[in-house]
């Protein structure tokens, strides 16, 4: 059988998601912090998308395959719907502490301390 | 001739989603009302909210008499536990709204759009608790924690409210992602979204399939425990909750775990089957969780750092009792949960209330000496936060108290002994820095402490006394309490 076995996709995925995590922990802007929160997500939908072609190799029955495909496609829709509120939320938020202060590294966000 | 194509249409039962519709219509008319009333009255904005509240607070407590049942094609569960998860949560809700009003105007923060976010926040805390399915509950978290990342921030001049609404933002995306990637393991195992559908692929599973389920409750496990400030995902917690303004802190600190745990607990049940898999992890994450909690919180300064440090404390106790409902769920019943979460709201939303009222003028104090002189001030909200403080102690003939005990009896049924003599431990450990509160509000006051503490008056003593009483109610009165959450039997 030739093409790209499963677990590639999930390696990439795997691979995108790790990034992405590590990315969060060591940046210091939020946008890039947000960004790679971005990343993570995008890794997931990766993810989702390879299982859900992979259902109609698992499930015996042609009927339950399409339910089940269509529920990990439909969930992607459904991250990536959030992943723009949160986009929405989020630089909202941001502008409202560059109002404030002109300067959004988070290293000099230390007011709560305790 | 072809027979005309018809969509199969599953079963859907719209009353049985009528509590949620009815928070969430509430929220849109408090908007519509917030943009045509004069702005500076809010008396129309909060009885919208509050009678929302009300009405689906009925229709919660008509359908706990119903029996179980799904709908919306598995996608919404209907059993006395959503119900009485519900019925918190709309309790919490509207005690925070009944004294938000008074803090919010003397804190110079009276912005409209509050009641909406906190009613919508609210429906997406209902929506995630009562689902089986993981798809709805992932939208349920977003459309709770989106509205509360708006709300953290909504001090938009103080550069600590946007700093905790900006941490809290970031925390909360990077738990959403874990969140998504356990669920897209599950997904992978099971062909499903639906929490039904992992027993029985536990059941009849070659190795793989059952790797990949523990590998997605594990990464669920770490996204959910960012949401209840598990240790060691809880770094987050005491920033949050000091720099947010300090109804939307109450808000958080009940509802928002409130939901999280109803998930988790769901989640968990799920997993019955491999309990003796992920019990020895989650019992070490409720060990660190209870005893790092009460530690720091003996150190505190801050009021509302303190009552994080507590409220983290109070997720290990309830985490007890959430795993021993996971790893043996027929003989164990769901009251334990229910009970004991209804019982923390109302303190410590209770004690977040009285706190406000070391707000007046534009400026808030939170410090332990900020609430100095509470007592000639206000004799009545010094008593109330003393009897909240017993409750949390645990205090025989409080709600605190029989909700430890519930934990204890679930936990020692189950074998967690560890857990059960932490808990046991630690709840001595936390009388200390309860009562250096109760010092603190009965600490003689100056003639500054006139000028820096408001006058328990309005919606914040309607709320302070509806807790206090709540508190006393639920613990004097457990048997009708907890036949009433327990559903038909």
């Amino acid at each position: 059988m030739n093409g790209v076995p499963l677990a590639v996709y999930l390696g990439l995925g795997l691979f995108m998601f790790t990034a992405g995590v590590v990315g969060v922990m060591i940046r210091r802007n939020p946008i890039v912090i947000f960004m790679c929160i971005e990343l993570m997500l995008n890794a997931v939908n990766l993810t989702f998308l390879t299982f859900a072609r992979y259902q109609a190799v698992k499930m015996p029955i042609p009927g339950d395959q399409q339910a089940s495909m269509m529920a990990g496609q439909m969930m992607v829709i459904f991250v990536m719907a959030v992943a723009a509120a949160e986009v929405a939320v989020g630089l909202g938020i941001i502008m409202a502490i560059f109002r404030l202060r002109d300067n959004i590294d988070i290293d000099e966000l230390n007011l709560l301390r305790g | 001739m072809h027979q005309a194509f018809q969509f199969p249409v599953p079963e859907i039962d719209f009353a049985t989603i009528a509590p949620v519709v009815f928070v969430a219509l509430a929220g849109i008319v408090a908007l519509v009302t917030e943009m045509f009333g004069n702005g500076r009255d809010k008396r129309t904005t909060i009885w919208v909210s509050l009678i929302g509240l009300g009405i689906a607070l009925v229709t919660c407590v008509y359908q706990l008499g119903l029996s179980e049942y799904t709908t919306f094609n598995k996608m919404v569960e209907r059993d006395a536990f959503a119900s009485g998860i519900h019925i918190v949560i709309i309790l919490a809700t509207a005690l925070t709204i009944l004294f938000s009003e008074g803090y919010m105007r003397d804190k110079r923060i009276a912005h409209g759009e509050f009641y909406p976010l906190i009613l919508w926040s609210a429906t997406g805390a209902m929506i995630m608790s009562s689902t089986e399915s993981l798809l709805v509950m992932f939208v349920g978290l977003e459309i709770l924690s989106i509205s509360l990342y708006v709300l953290a921030g909504l001090s938009r001049a103080e550069e600590k409210s946007e700093e905790s609404a900006l941490k809290y933002f970031l925390l909360g995306g990077f738990a959403s992602g874990f969140l998504l990637y356990g669920i897209a393991f599950v997904y992978g195992a099971t062909g499903s979204l639906n929490l039904v559908y992992v027993n029985s692929a536990l059941a009849h599973s070659h190795g793989s399939s059952t790797q990949l389920l523990l590998f997605g409750l594990g990464l669920m496990l770490i996204g959910l425990g960012f949401k209840l400030s598990l240790v060691p995902f809880h770094l987050w917690t005491p920033d949050v909750y000091q720099g947010a303004p300090t109804n939307v802190t109450a808000y958080m600190a009940s509802v928002s775990k409130i939901a999280a745990f109803a998930a988790l607990s769901r989640i968990l049940i799920a997993y019955a089957a491999i309990h003796e898999m992920w019990i020895p992890a989650l019992t070490a994450i409720g060990v660190l969780t209870m005893t790092y909690g009460n530690l720091v919180a003996l150190r505190q300064t801050d009021v509302k750092r303190m009552l994080g440090y507590s409220s983290i404390a109070n997720a290990g106790y309830l985490l007890v009792a959430v795993i021993a409902r996971g790893a043996h769920p027929a003989e164990t019943s769901t009251t334990t949960i229910v009970f004991y979460l209804l019982g923390y709201s109302l303190t410590t939303i209770g004690a977040f209330a009285v706190l406000t009222l070391a707000t007046r003028n534009g400026s808030e104090g939170t410090k332990f000496s900020d609430l100095r002189g509470l007592y000639q001030r206000s004799p009545a909200a010094a008593i109330i936060l003393t009897l909240l403080a017993a409750s949390l102690m645990g205090f025989p003939g409080t709600a605190g108290f029989l909700g430890k005990l519930f934990i204890v009896k679930d936990g020692l049924q189950s074998g967690l002994t560890l857990l059960v003599v932490c808990l046991a431990v630690n709840s001595v450990i936390s009388v200390y820095y309860y009562l250096g509160l109760v010092k603190a509000v009965f600490a003689a006051g100056d003639e500054a402490s006139e000028l820096r503490l408001s006058p328990l008056k309005g919606g914040v003593a309607v709320a302070c006394a509806a807790c206090a009483i709540g508190v006393l109610f639920v613990g004097i009165f457990a048997g009708p309490v907890l036949s009433v959450i327990g559903g038909a039997h």
